[in-house]
């Protein structure tokens, strides 16, 4: 008896939790996306499903379909085999530089794809460095692609695999190589299935980006490459064919729908609770060869793959006329601002604190609703849910905020607020996937031994969970930080011209001819890169300061 | 821990209170009929001197607020979107490529600006109806790079038919017509020239000789393009590229210190002439503010700000070109043009035809 109005007092306490991220999603996702989709596929008040047939029908959208979902899969495949030796590495060796290097690979998570273009093109492209090597030119070439979706996502899975990696005892695998399990025995029967949930949703997130990818495909890939999100793109901004948009949405909905359902299925059979200890204490010095080769490996291909690129929009931040780029930027006479461009630094900055706070917020009630796994079918579905803004285009949530918040007390289109906002939908999924793993691996007993102890819900959840995700917060505070910092397409349409964000404005820069104006946009990017990394070590430094608490 | 529980109730109270907060000014800013604020929606090209924003803040009595809606496309096209509950008062930025769908769309109102006889008969459009404005123009034209061609001692072509000949094979780099708005410019362009039955020929010769296409502007010049900036940084090796003819000027405006000529030439006979217009949006809540906010953007003093600071050329015919553009980048004499209606009528078709003859 009492046990039953414990379960429903504490099933009362979960939706209470959820329904601010649910009306969140309902008020700035659910709405404005189906208000678009209902504008393209409703004509005179009837539906026109049968657009759906006849877009299905063209053999070009299967094309893209096609090229779409292979090319996500293989850049998944290809992020997980090169990141995760990297997120092996970060999480279990202590090397000089490892806080400034974890910092730095997560920087090309915030450049917009302009810039990135250029800076890849330098690695893979004419006079790059694999054609200066072996004449290898790769632009043009679903390689670039694929290995440019590598560059971006390698933070997502050394921060969201290498974060539990870091928790979990490794005195468990040495207990099992103790009673005579082989080194690779060991690993696989004890930290593997530990780590599958965490690699599950890195490669779930890495998945959704790919297949969601725009920029990149655009840029290095040419004109001949076209993902769905292009497509949508090209009908909602060029054609305005609304109802070819509307059809495209659906069917990366569905896409997204199924791998996300796929998914939950398989994570929700592997999670189990783990015990976590301090990162701290986890870490050590490479022994023997064979660490020393890997520690090698990895910061070699951490080199080449991520800080040359970066590198090289440093150099020709400074190539050719020293600090004058910089100089320019404090000036307020370029014309192509009515501020100084250095200004974009203040207001960016602003924008990501919001930003990340309504991500923290959504996210963190979100995950704390979710944690427990025995909840029912609903709970499981908004899971899933959660995913979905990063399966779709940003071009149909920015016309959707259009035509769906416009009326009081929601006309929020003239309002700064949408930024952050638009920026938090894609960096609340990055919050629950860090945290649930980590807060669902938090064995219950010890929430139950808490209760025994006499405290309260709240405290329980204070003093056992907190301090063990705490970690997992600041992660994915990080990144929803980093995702807000280098987040374009909502913010382009609704900076205003005298307060243009980082991207925005280095995508201004490069929108005109002129040398000032391209060596503007190259330094303006190498400070946002320096404004991420050192975000980010701060963040890292919150940390440390309270390991104690392990 | 009490720092940590204090840090999350002010965190949900922040995020409570930013969320309620912003219901309430995003109600003020729109405080209907006797705003004293005007509200320009535009493209994110936008841009026009302090001092002449001011001058019309003060003569006018309103104040100007400007909203930049993404690239010209979107924002035609999110402006017809919200045509019932728009953004704003004035919509700046259709050219004669979209305006056609902004039109047929209902997006503007009548008004006939003051000064409406300024304007250079050749860019007056839609009849006696005076929906839109015409505020600029600007031409699409082929950008050669001075010294490439020096070196070589190989004269720059001039001509559509020029593109085509053996010397210019693998020099030229294009945009994407589908998705870019110089790329549709220099396509319409040579529908002009060889008309509806030559142009696929002519892109056949074209893709022959080596164009290449890139997917933006962006890619094109920055990379492609060995007279800029970027394509020296990025070892570039096409000395061809489309892009505009005041691209010269400004090259000459943004280089510390600034050359005594140009490093870029305009290819004078391949160019397309894209006209910009402006109107007084249907619905527009302060309409009097917007029906000034027009006649400024007319008037002399904005038409000469306009060139330095989008690149654009002034259609009033009393408006003095800045030095720069006259000494470095001359407007085309007799560029390739297009009526809107047609472009309407085609342009689907055309960009159809040319992405299954080029890019497949």
């Amino acid at each position: 008896m009492s046990r039953t109005a414990a379960g429903w007092r504490g099933n009362a306490a979960r939706l209470g939790l959820m329904a601010v991220p649910v009306a969140f999603f309902a008020v700035f996702f659910a709405y404005p996306v189906a208000a678009i989709v209902a504008r393209g596929l409703k004509a005179e008040g009837t539906w026109q499903l049968g657009r759906i047939g006849e877009v299905l029908a063209q053999s070009d959208v299967r094309q893209v379909l096609w090229f779409t979902t292979w090319q996500a899969l293989a850049s998944t495949a290809l992020t997980l085999l090169i990141a995760l030796p990297g997120a092996y590495v970060f999480a279990r060796f202590e090397f000089p530089g490892k806080q400034v290097l974890r910092a730095v690979v997560t920087v090309p998570f915030v450049l917009p794809t302009v810039v990135v273009g250029t800076a890849f093109m330098a690695l893979v492209g004419r006079g790059g460095l694999l054609d200066e090597l072996w004449g290898l030119r790769l632009d043009t070439t679903v390689w670039a692609i694929l290995l440019a979706h590598v560059f971006f996502n390698y933070a997502v899975v050394v921060r969201t695999v290498g974060g539990l990696w870091a928790q979990l005892d490794p005195r468990q695998e040495e207990a099992a190589r103790v009673l005579g399990a082989s080194r690779f025995a060991a690993w696989r029967t004890v930290t593997l299935p530990a780590l599958a949930p965490a690699v599950a949703a890195a490669a779930l997130m890495v998945f959704l980006f790919t297949f969601t990818s725009f920029g990149v495909v655009q840029i290095l890939g040419g004109p001949t490459f076209s993902t769905l999100e292009v497509e949508i793109y090209r009908q909602t901004s060029e054609i305005f064919d609304l109802s070819t948009a509307a059809v495209l949405t659906m069917i990366q909905f569905v896409a997204v729908g199924a791998i996300l359902a796929l998914h939950a299925w398989t994570v929700r059979r592997r999670e189990t609770a783990l015990r976590l200890v301090d990162a701290s204490v986890t870490a050590r010095r490479p022994r023997g060869a064979g660490q020393w080769a890997l520690l090698g490996g990895v910061v070699a291909t951490v080199g080449v793959l991520l800080l040359l690129p970066l590198a090289v929009l440093v150099e020709r931040s400074f190539a050719g006329a020293g600090l004058g780029y910089y100089r320019a930027l404090t000036r307020g006479d370029g014309g192509v601002f009515l501020v100084p461009p250095i200004e974009a630094v203040g207001n960016s900055l602003q924008y990501a604190v919001a930003a990340t706070a309504i991500a923290v917020v959504i996210g963190g009630l979100a995950s704390v609703a979710l944690t427990r796994r025995d909840a029912g079918r609903l709970v499981r579905g908004f899971d899933a849910l959660l995913m979905l803004p990063l399966g779709v285009s940003a071009v149909t949530v920015g016309f959707g905020f259009l035509i769906a918040l416009d009326e009081p007390p929601l006309d929020l289109r003239a309002s700064w607020i949408l930024v952050p906002l638009a920026q938090a939908l894609v960096g609340v999924p990055f919050v629950v996937r860090t945290m649930l793993p980590v807060l669902r691996a938090v064995d219950v007993r010890l929430r139950e031994a808490a209760a025994v102890l006499g405290a309260s819900p709240w405290r329980a959840w204070r003093e056992v969970d907190l301090p063990m995700v705490r970690r997992a917060l600041l992660i994915a505070a990080g990144f929803a930080f980093a995702v807000s910092l280098g987040e374009f397409g909502a913010t382009v349409f609704i900076a205003r011209p005298e307060n243009p964000t980082l991207p925005v404005a280095v995508a201004r820069l490069l929108g005109r001819p002129g040398d000032l104006n391209y060596g503007q946009a190259m330094a303006l990017s190498t400070i946002l890169m320096i404004v991420c990394a050192v975000a980010l070590l701060v963040l890292e430094r919150l940390r440390t300061d309270r390991t104690g608490e392990f | 821990m009490s720092i940590t529980k204090k840090v999350t109730i002010l965190a949900v109270g922040l995020g409570l209170v930013t969320v309620s907060a912003c219901g309430s000014s995003g109600g003020d800013d729109r405080s209907g009929g006797g705003s004293k604020t005007v509200t320009l929606v535009s493209h994110n090209s936008w841009a026009a001197s302090e001092e002449v924003v001011a001058a019309f803040e003060k003569e006018s009595g309103y104040k100007l607020k400007v909203l930049e809606d993404g690239d010209a496309g979107q924002a035609v096209n999110k402006a017809i979107l919200t045509k019932d509950n728009p953004q704003g008062d004035v919509f700046f930025g259709v050219d004669n490529t979209l305006l056609s769908r902004a039109l047929d769309n209902g997006l503007f109102q009548s008004y006939e600006v003051k000064d409406a006889d300024s304007i250079l008969p050749e860019y007056r459009v839609d009849g006696g109806e005076h929906r839109v404005t015409p505020v600029d123009t600007g031409d699409v034209c082929v950008n050669y790079d001075k010294e490439w061609f020096a070196e070589r001692k190989l004269t720059p072509p001039r001509t559509f038919d020029d593109l085509t000949e053996p010397e210019y094979k693998n020099l030229l780099v294009v945009e994407n017509a589908s998705t870019s708005s110089p790329g549709l410019g220099f396509l319409l362009g040579t529908v002009a020239e060889y008309g509806d039955d030559g142009w696929t020929d002519y892109w056949k010769k074209l893709k022959a000789n080596g164009v290449k296409v890139a997917d933006g502007w962006e890619q094109a010049y920055n990379e492609e393009f060995t007279g800029s900036a970027g394509g020296k940084k990025a070892k570039a090796d096409r000395p061809l590229v489309v892009s505009y003819a005041s691209s010269p000027p400004a090259e000459v405006i943004y280089a510390d210190p600034r050359p005594d000529t140009a490093p870029t030439g305009v290819a004078e006979g391949t160019c397309f002439r894209q006209v910009e217009y402006a109107g007084l949006l249907s619905n527009a809540k302060n309409p009097e503010g917007g029906k000034a906010l027009l006649d400024f953007l007319v008037g002399k003093r904005f038409q000469e700000d306009m060139p330095l600071n989008m690149f654009v050329y002034p259609v009033r015919e009393d408006a003095r070109v800045p030095a720069e553009f006259t000494e470095f980048g001359p407007q085309a004499k007799d560029p390739r043009t297009m009526a809107p209606a047609k472009i309407a009528d085609h342009r689907d078709q055309w960009v159809k035809s040319w992405t299954s003859l080029v890019l497949k």
